[in-house]
């Protein structure tokens, strides 16, 4: 008796024929954002880990310093956003590979998809709504640029 | 029963996957499955490892955005749960994470390399090295810096 197996990645549905092909669109997404987190990822660690006295440094004062400005907002905001896709991505394919029940897989994908979307939201809006003075805080918790009260 | 497939690799060569699945008891030819190219090889060791790290860093995540917005709520709240991260135990879970990070990085830029690469199939044994190798390095240069900053304070 001989079985063939199909050869590796081969798709449980055909790719469509017409619209959007949402799985290349998926690989080539792992591989642009990863390529650019490996830049973002390796910047934060290295600004927030191996620069003055690391992680012991970091404080409300330090955050408040770091996204005060514009330009590390936008590192955060796009290390999240591409961070979370590509991670969030890479649990579905792991959920594709290792559930063997459709309704548990489905589960799991939705709680992955809405956690994703729910941190992307969260954090996204605490990067801009973000005031590294806030009022009545002491101003030993704060950075030394926020006015003394 | 036997299970063979042959199918022509993006590289140009001739992949055969005789031992796709669970080897036969009885078979003819070699009495050895003929050398894989991929199972229990530097190609299986490094997906196995990438899915393990990734999933190691997808968790971390979750949990460094919810403590990350904390400095939406107030600057002590923050300060409290951040100083969590400053214990010794913490350090050296964060010498783990930096080690997934590295791994998952460069074995990541190795893949699109295998992808996108001409050569890059052809070269994946080595480039898994290159990985361990330059992994070593930023440990090197991570580690020690690191546990002075977490022991010393």
């Amino acid at each position: 008796m001989t079985t063939t197996i199909d050869a590796p990645r081969t798709p449980i549905r055909p790719a469509p024929k017409k619209g959007v092909n949402w799985e290349k669109w998926g690989w080539i997404y792992m591989r642009a954002s990863g390529v650019v987190l490996v830049v973002l990822i390796f910047g934060h660690l290295f600004v927030n880990l191996m620069v003055g006295d690391g992680v012991s440094a970091i404080d409300f004062a330090f955050v408040g310093g770091k996204l005060s400005s514009p330009f590390w907002q936008w590192w955060d905001v796009a290390m999240l956003w591409l961070a979370l896709i590509h991670g969030s991505n890479g649990m579905r394919t792991l959920v594709n590979d290792y559930s063997r029940n459709q309704t548990v897989g489905k589960i799991l994908k939705g709680a992955i998809f809405v956690s994703a979307v729910v941190l992307i939201v969260l954090g996204t809006l605490v990067v801009f709504t973000f005031d590294p003075c806030p009022a009545g805080a002491p101003a030993d918790l704060v950075a030394s640029f926020c006015p003394t009260s | 029963m036997t299970a063979t497939v042959s199918r022509k690799s993006q590289g140009g060569s001739f992949v055969s996957l005789k031992t796709a699945g669970t080897p036969p008891i009885t078979q003819s030819g070699p009495k050895r499955p003929a050398g894989t190219l991929y199972r229990g090889r530097e190609g299986m060791w490094s997906w196995v490892l990438h899915r393990i790290t990734g999933v190691a860093i997808f968790f971390f995540l979750l949990v460094h955005i919810l403590d990350t917005a904390l400095i939406r709520v107030s600057p002590e709240a923050y300060n409290a749960v951040i100083g969590t991260y400053q214990t010794p135990i913490m350090g050296l879970g964060e010498v783990a994470l930096v080690g997934a990070i590295a791994y998952h990085a460069y074995n990541g830029l190795r893949i699109v390399l295998i992808d996108f690469w001409s050569k890059g199939s052809k070269y994946q044994k080595v480039m898994f090295y290159v990985v361990i190798g330059l992994w070593v390095i930023t440990m090197l240069g991570f580690v020690p810096r690191h546990l002075i900053n977490v022991f010393s304070h």
